[in-house]
């Protein structure tokens, strides 16, 4: 029996009908074979729109139905759910796309009404061969796990703990707090980042839903959005976590002392240690490289004073799996390497340090107690503060890493709070974005900081006149003034932007994730679904999708949050039948497609020597399908027959 | 090793000590050079400014002929290097610049098709020679010759992605090969002040001071250049200098390739040694035997 077909043609307001007759394409639409009604309408999206097709169906009993609009990216689920709602299956529904691929590409209307025409008569070709399909459904795990226990983990897992959700909170470090506990005051309020910081810290230490695995990693990720499973590596401490108290008597005790990772080596830790006085949990960790029982096979002064006996130097690193069914990634940013700019002389010039340095310099229990000192000592009676370092630098990262101009501004409030001295600021353009940002700026430029708008060419221990003698000479073209400055200053604080972290690529192929250009994780929209990824269930929060400050990122963190709790409170989940199928019968054993599947969808049944797709894995990228030398596999809803009469009917009457 | 030699114009007037040692260290080090038959001006100087189509077309005309030889083109003037690589790139990005010259260079009976890789001598001798090959030639050690490594404003800039475009170390490198010792010398990649002799000189005579006042203070005995038009205005504007600021600079300036010749046993002469206006023999005489 012949298919009957209904065929809607959009106006979209005047984005399509402004360059598309649409009459013109309604007319020939109901030309073509199999074509029972064919109309037009102002906005087919609208309630209207929908009642046509709803009508037509029950009415006319139509058996396929076709909407030219726009990309099925914006609408293809609205007109299914309607077409659903008459009682159609919602795969025998296609979609002609004459807005973005026609009207909005077009100036001629006579050319663009014929390409509208090419496009519907070949939905309307493709529908007939299309089938029904049935949507599965699966049942949600409520665990939720969390990578990275930065200021946005910390805000996810305790948004998600708190409503009665279990959260395995896995961190790299020893502790978690992430960059955040590094930092000394925030801008724009100033308040000390370690009291608003650690109180969430401990939360999250004590949470009964929070289970915190600290010095751990995720070393892999298969399953799908509802049912994963994390295998997680979690590195030997050799101390006991349920035993130690944290009195920290073994790290006063042990006698080797090496450079700081958490003070960026410009103070000392011990070889069992913690990174800093509040950490979560508070216990040591033996840092196996220096502790000289590992390296002489002598010492163990840590377990001869340890009262309750929790160092274990037997202990090995363990393995586990978690059951989660959604995760959300919080494995925040990497800063950018100044050395790599030369003409700045990090690393070459004494007393130039970067941003992350004069954190911990200003930083009460950092190095100096606070103090920001020059290599001989004394204080520092100019400072300047470059901006930009690595970013908006088409040598290194070309965008802005949003941050800088704030941070910069609070590091020339602290300088000239603790130092008295003459701080000048290097801009390219200041960007105070944020709310009470603005006014934050007002109050640096009312402090007499020096502000300068030019990105500082160099900076130069070669004197040119006395007063540069022994300083350290910042030399910048002002665009204002359109003149060279040289600025000779006791001190250079290079404001280094953010980058990806270094294992993002690593973390992006374990969770199946995209990144974008610049190497951070890619969002699913950039305004719409800024948390979400193009693989259901995994979100992403914080600076590890874009250069973020504290509130965006804790904002990031609390959304993530809030999506991963929409998808547990469904409880269940529908997964998009339109999934690779592999006809057994022309399966020829090759495996080919089975290490081209990314998602790991695709398993090797030995008895029968065919390859086997699992619907509940496989995403419907076709990769297999084009690959596939026997062309056993197909796509549900992109099959062969579907997809010929698509391209038949465009070679047949496109131009 | 094979390379078409692109000694440019400078190399053939007031630069000959840097042609002759630049032939000469290469040949040792096994880099045969065959200069290019029937080249022409690179197209830099005030050319690339005033009219940059007619200076690619000059630069095209040179890139065509080392086409022909199938070979890529070695240079030792960094603004030949900045002026050759710059055309090359920009026929490669630019399908309509690469029409319009190739019409032109048609015109000539020639034709680009974008083979050719433009290399400095410098460049080869430190990365593709290497350590091992140019330390086993040195029978002459320049030992503990201070030298003030100088790479000038083109050696790097825009198009050096062989070394650090704001700091390069690859002449210091070399020099360290030779047994000489590299100063501090922060104004390595700096303007000489060569362009504005002719129209800014107290300018142009600043820069050049700011520039031996940087080398004397690290305790350079001589400058080491890659560049003839900083080898020039170096050494010629010293006299301006000294008159100008009341100094007494004497510093001797020495092309890589003559101190690579020295290293390697060649006589003063052969290298262009006893040609520079400032003489150099007293510093040889202690650092280098037999000179």
């Amino acid at each position: 029996m012949a298919e009957k077909i209904g065929v809607y043609v959009c106006h979209c307001g005047t984005n399509i009908a402004q360059t598309v007759d649409c009459k013109r394409v309604v007319d020939y639409a109901s030309a073509l074979p199999n074509v029972t009604v064919a109309r037009e309408y102002q906005y087919m999206c609208s309630d209207p729109g929908q009642d046509l097709i709803k009508k037509d169906i029950k009415e006319l009993g139509l058996t396929r139905v076709v909407v030219a609009s726009c990309s099925p990216l914006m609408h293809e689920p609205t007109f299914r759910r309607a077409v659903e709602e008459a009682g159609l299956n919602q795969f025998l529904f296609q979609m002609a796309n004459i807005r973005e691929q026609c009207s909005w590409i077009s100036e001629n209307k006579e050319r663009a009404t014929e390409q509208a025409k090419s496009i519907v008569a070949a939905a309307v070709k493709r529908v007939e061969f299309q089938e029904s399909l049935d949507v599965k459904k699966v049942p949600v795990n409520p665990n939720v796990l969390i990578v990275g226990g930065g200021i946005t983990g910390i805000e996810a897992a305790l948004q998600i703990a708190d409503s009665g959700k279990k959260v395995y909170l896995v961190e790299k470090e020893p502790t978690i707090g992430g960059y955040m506990a590094r930092f000394d005051k925030t801008f724009p309020t100033l308040d000390c980042a370690a009291c608003i910081l650690t109180p969430k810290m401990v939360s999250v230490g004590q949470h009964p839903n929070i289970e915190l695995l600290s010095y751990s990693d995720v070393i892999g990720f298969s399953g799908y959005v509802g049912n994963f499973t994390a295998r997680i590596r979690r590195r030997a401490k050799y101390v006991e976590e349920e035993e130690c108290s944290g009195c920290g008597l073994c790290t006063e005790k042990c006698p080797v002392s090496v450079p700081s990772e958490f003070d960026c080596g410009l103070g000392k830790r011990k070889a069992i240690y913690r990174p800093f006085p509040q950490a979560v949990p508070n216990v040591p960790v033996i840092d196996k490289d220096h502790c000289l029982y590992f390296t002489k096979g002598v010492c163990k002064v840590c377990q001869k004073f340890c009262p309750r006996g929790a160092i274990n130097f037997e202990q090995k690193e363990t393995y586990t799996d978690l059951q989660v069914g959604t995760a959300i990634l919080a494995t925040g940013f990497g800063l950018f390497d100044a050395s790599k700019v030369k003409q700045y002389g990090y690393g070459r010039l004494p007393n130039v340090i970067t941003s992350l340095e004069f954190e911990r310099f200003s930083h009460a229990s950092g190095p100096t107690g606070g103090k920001i000192l020059l290599k001989n000592g004394q204080m520092p009676t100019s400072i300047a503060i470059l901006h930009c370092i690595g970013s908006r630098d088409t040598n290194f990262n070309e965008y802005c890493s949003r941050v800088c101009c704030m941070y910069s501004m609070k590091i020339a409030h602290l300088a000239h709070e603790k130092t008295g001295a003459r701080v000048y600021e290097f801009y390219i353009d200041i960007r105070a974005f944020g709310k009470g940002y603005e006014e934050f700026y007002k109050r640096i430029l009312e402090e007499e900081t020096t502000f300068i708008r030019g990105k500082a060419a160099e900076v130069t221990d070669v004197p040119q006149t006395p007063a540069e003698k022994g300083k350290l000479v910042v030399v910048a073209e002002d665009t204002l003034l359109g003149i060279v400055r040289r600025v000779p200053v006791d001190m250079v604080v290079l404001s280094v932007g953010f980058e990806p972290r270094k294992d993002t690529i690593e973390t992006a192929r374990i969770f199946s994730i995209s990144r974008s250009q610049d190497g951070f994780f890619l969002e699913r929209h950039p305004k719409l679904a800024p948390v979400s990824t193009a693989s259901d269930g995994i979100f992403i929060a914080g600076a590890c999708q874009g250069p973020k400050d504290i509130p965006d990122s804790v904002a990031q963190g609390a959304a993530a949050a809030a999506n991963a709790l929409s998808l547990i409170d469904r409880k269940e989940v529908t997964l998009e039948p339109t999934v690779a199928f592999i006809d057994e019968k022309s399966c020829s054993g090759c495996k080919i497609c089975i290490g081209l599947c990314a998602y790991n969808a695709i398993t090797f049944d030995e008895t029968k020597k065919v390859s086997k797709v699992n619907d509940a894995l496989c995403k419907g990228c076709g990769v297999c399908v084009a690959a596939c030398p026997s062309g056993a596999i197909e796509q549900r809803n992109f099959t062969d027959n579907q997809l010929l009469a698509e391209v038949e009917s465009i070679c047949a009457t496109g131009k | 090793m094979e390379f078409s030699y692109y000694p440019g114009c400078s190399l053939e007037g007031m630069n000959k000590a840097y042609d002759k040692s630049a032939r000469l260290v290469s040949k040792e080090l096994g880099i045969e050079l065959t200069e290019l038959n029937d080249w022409n001006c690179c197209g830099a100087s005030a050319y690339m400014s005033i009219q940059e189509l007619r200076a690619h077309l000059l630069s095209a005309r040179n890139l065509a002929l080392a086409e022909k030889e199938k070979k890529d083109l070695a240079v030792v003037c960094p603004a030949c290097l900045t002026t050759l690589t710059k055309s090359n790139r920009y026929m490669g990005e630019d399908p309509k610049l690469r029409r319009t010259i190739a019409s032109a260079l048609k015109a000539a009976n020639l034709q680009y098709l974008g083979t050719v890789k433009v290399r400095h001598l410098l460049e080869v001798i430190v990365r593709d020679i290497g350590e091992q090959e140019v330390k086993a030639k040195v029978s002459r050690p320049l030992s503990d010759l201070k030298v003030a490594p100088y790479y000038g404003c083109q050696f790097t800039r825009p198009f050096g992605d062989f070394d650090d475009k704001e700091f390069p170390v690859m002449l210091d490198t070399l020099l360290k090969w030779l047994g000489a010792e590299p100063v501090n010398f922060p104004l390595r990649a700096k303007c000489c002040g060569g362009m504005l002799m002719t129209t800014n000189e107290p300018v142009g005579l600043g820069l050049v001071k700011s520039l031996l006042d940087c080398a004397a203070q690290n305790g350079a005995e001589c400058v080491a250049t890659i560049c003839p038009l900083c080898h020039i205005t170096l050494e010629a504007y010293q006299g301006n200098v000294n008159k100008r600021f009341a100094t007494s600079y004497e510093l001797p300036t020495l092309y890589f390739t003559q101190l690579m010749g020295l290293a390697f046993g060649f006589n003063r002469k052969e290298l262009g040694i006893n040609e520079e206006l400032i003489s150099s023999k007293h510093i040889l005489a202690k650092h280098v035997e037999a000179v």
